[in-house]
């Protein structure tokens, strides 16, 4: 059973002369602008649980609410009307001696611009936090460097932060929010301020780390690839609400509104979508113990120049061509077990359909899917792949099945638009 | 004092200045008590302070002076400092120069210690901030000579006025710079400080204070400056020093000691701007932000 982390429920926060005016007419239907005169709605009704271990992103362009949602997360703002739960401590209500405890304890932070203090050391910055808690000096300096060591900065910490550049600048930030060994840890816009290729870098490292660690992470971002990228679910939002939960494949296939599916459009779906999602039952498939004459039939009836070969326990074990089958059938040959081309490069249903095109172009049939057995769970034809980069609205006539195992002859490839 | 009941202007007499004398009459006998404790004190540091400086030789203080340079800044300042220490000497103006390094370092420890605080509380709040702020222009901008009158009737003639009304008259950029520091600071950074559970306290005293240093420290150059700006004119309510010999030059119309009190005052100045500047400069912070050799 999981359990809740994070749990905010019907939060409001209006910054403004009469915020508890502006909430109950909120709360009446009003809309963000007719409250204006009231305050500002920062965020409007927003309820959403975060399961522990769970990676949830809040994604919204700026004005959206969400710096204000997160910050509510760890106390630094308290919401208007509603309840913010972390684990059992109610933070709406909670005294400030026992806030900066939770704080200390529960929820850390990573910020935008890394917040470091840039007349200490990068071991010194990082033990931050246990300073703070009254660790002693020796075993806080121990558990900052083995933070540092966990981002793979262990060689800088006698280095000032003014001397590392941006991306190591934010290790030091994650190092410092997991030397305070928080089971909650808030990140808001974390890596928005650095150059794309190192923000690339810091996300396949969050990955990473999330792996071995398994915190709850709540991270804020506008950019709605890094969302996908991240997030094991992710909540839009639009004007201080939250207008759609869900994973990125919910998000994507099924937008909640006209809102979310403009935002969709503009997705690199290549680093969203996965293998999975997209593959199809392999048809042209044979077993490695049905001789050449089975083999060829197969090929004919799906019309195709190459099959699979699996063994009993569906294995891959590569693939026949036609010609080859053909000619052996010619020399009396019994078995395919001498013509099979180990050359196929499977891949995992977790693969992105980005790193899918390169086997695409290179290979006659369908890119194989294997699980970590090596069975074949299914394949990928290059016409699926090509047609799942189309965003849903722009799909024309729905219910067409995607034409499972075409023959991939370079002239068919082509024939779908870019 | 009366005042006729019409201006020239034809406007009826509106006795302001007569209301602000009534006001320093009412606090100067309401608590003479406490004022003539604050003139003892004020008496006691200046004679202890002064006793320090000009009670050893002059090559001694000369020196000692010299090495503070040597360790903040370097070998050049020491040297000049010490050729313009040789100077005031040799003009025979040492004693009265050091009378006044007294006064500058007594009359700024004690507006720093007034203006920090202040500086800090209108940086954490708005409405003292927005309180304090017309009262510091209205002390940098009221000619410095009025704070005089008060001064003197209150404390009565002798080094402590003028103390006083350099503490007042140097104060204000001490109170402003501390502010600006302290709210110049990066608010993502005392947000960290919030968001790992760090009291108040320590989050002015690790991550507010450090970092608003060398803004701080400007204004400590800046008071200290002021500070000395003021000695001449209280050398006019009778404190001891070069102020009092330049004063002595304009009644006289004597040339030679006007010009040569006037050297020693631009000698101390800038041997203390520039080691309150190196001192700025040598905060954590300001080293810390110049190291980049990534």
């Amino acid at each position: 059973m999981t359990m809740t982390a994070v749990r905010a429920e019907n939060v409001y926060k209006v910054f403004g002369r009469r915020p508890g005016e502006a909430v109950r007419r909120l709360r009446e239907g009003a809309t963000r602008d007719e409250v204006a005169m009231h305050g500002t709605a920062a965020v409007i009704d927003a309820s959403f649980e975060v399961a522990s271990g769970e990676t949830f992103v809040v994604m919204g362009l700026s004005g959206s609410g969400k710096s204000t949602l997160i910050r509510m997360l760890n106390g630094l703002g308290r919401p208007t009307s509603g309840r913010v739960l972390l684990g059992d401590h109610d933070l709406s209500t909670v005294r400030s001696k026992e806030l900066r405890e939770i704080r200390q304890r529960r929820v850390s932070m990573v910020f935008q611009h890394f917040a470091l203090l840039p007349h200490r050391s990068v071991l010194d910055n990082t033990a931050y936090p246990l300073e703070i808690r009254g660790v002693d000096k020796a075993e806080r300096r121990r558990r900052a460097g083995e933070a540092l060591e966990l981002v793979g900065l262990e060689r800088w910490a006698d280095h000032l932060p003014s001397q590392l550049s941006g991306g190591m600048r934010q290790r030091v930030g994650l190092a410092r929010a997991l030397a305070a060994d928080t089971d909650v840890l808030l990140m808001d816009e974390a890596f928005s301020a650095l150059d794309p290729l190192i923000r690339r870098e810091m996300q396949d490292q969050l990955l990473e780390l999330q792996q071995t660690l398994g915190k709850t992470i709540v991270f804020i971002t506008h950019d709605l690839n890094e969302a996908m990228y991240l997030g094991d679910r992710i909540a839009v939002m639009r004007d201080g609400r939250i207008v759609q939960v869900g994973t990125s494949e919910e998000i994507l296939s099924d937008p909640a509104n006209d809102y979310v599916a403009q935002f969709v459009a503009d997705v690199d779906r290549t680093r969203v979508l996965t293998a999975a999602s997209v593959m199809q039952p392999a048809r042209a498939v044979v077993p490695l113990s049905g001789g050449p004459r089975l083999a060829l039939r197969t090929m004919r009836e799906q019309q195709v120049s190459a099959a699979y070969v699996l063994d009993r326990s569906r294995a891959l074990r590569g693939m026949v061509h036609d010609a080859d089958v053909v000619i052996a059938l010619r020399n009396g040959a019994d078995t395919l077990v001498d013509l099979v081309r180990t050359d196929v490069a499977p891949v995992s249903p977790e693969t992105p359909l980005g790193e899918l095109f390169a086997p695409a172009a290179e290979s006659a049939l369908p890119i194989p899917v294997t699980d970590a057995a090596g069975r074949l769970v299914g394949v990928v034809p290059r016409v699926t792949l090509l047609e799942a980069m189309v965003p849903p609205e722009q799909t024309p006539a729905q219910g067409t099945p995607a034409v499972a195992d075409t023959p991939t002859s370079s002239d068919e490839a082509t024939a779908v638009p870019a | 004092m009366t005042t006729t009941s019409t201006t020239t202007t034809g406007l009826p007499r509106l006795p302001l200045g007569d209301w602000v004398a009534d006001g320093v009459d009412w606090v100067t006998s309401t608590f003479r008590g406490l004022f003539d404790q604050i003139r003892a004190v004020l008496e006691w540091c200046y004679g202890s302070l002064d006793t320090l400086l000009g009670g050893p030789p002059f090559w001694l203080v000369a020196l000692l002076l010299a090495a503070i340079a040597l360790l903040v800044k370097g070998w050049r300042l020491a040297v000049g400092s010490l050729v313009g220490f040789a100077l005031i000497a040799a003009v025979d103006q040492w004693s009265n120069a050091m009378n006044t390094l007294a006064l500058v370092i007594l009359a700024s420890v004690v507006a720093l210690v007034l203006a920090i605080p202040l500086g800090i509380w209108c940086a954490r709040n708005d409405r003292v901030s927005q309180f304090v702020r017309p009262v510091l222009d209205l002390m940098q901008t009221m000619p410095a000579f009025v704070y005089l009158i008060p001064t003197v009737v209150i404390f009565r003639v002798g080094v402590v006025p003028g103390i006083v009304a350099t503490v007042i008259f140097a104060m204000a950029p001490g109170v402003r710079f501390t502010e600006l520091g302290i709210r110049q600071v990066d608010r993502e950074v005392v947000e960290a400080g919030h968001a790992f559970g760090s009291g108040e306290r320590r989050i002015l005293r690790q991550i507010q204070l450090p970092l608003a240093m060398p803004t701080i420290m400007a204004g400590v150059n800046q008071v200290i400056m002021l500070s000395l700006s003021m000695v001449v004119i209280s050398g006019m309510v009778g404190a001891a020093g070069l102020g009092r010999d330049v004063v002595t030059a304009l009644q006289r119309v004597n040339m030679s000691l006007g010009f040569e009190a006037g050297v020693s005052v631009v000698i101390l100045a800038v041997f203390l701007d520039r080691v309150t500047a190196a001192l700025a400069d040598r905060s954590p912070v300001a080293r810390a932000l110049r190291t980049t050799d990534a």
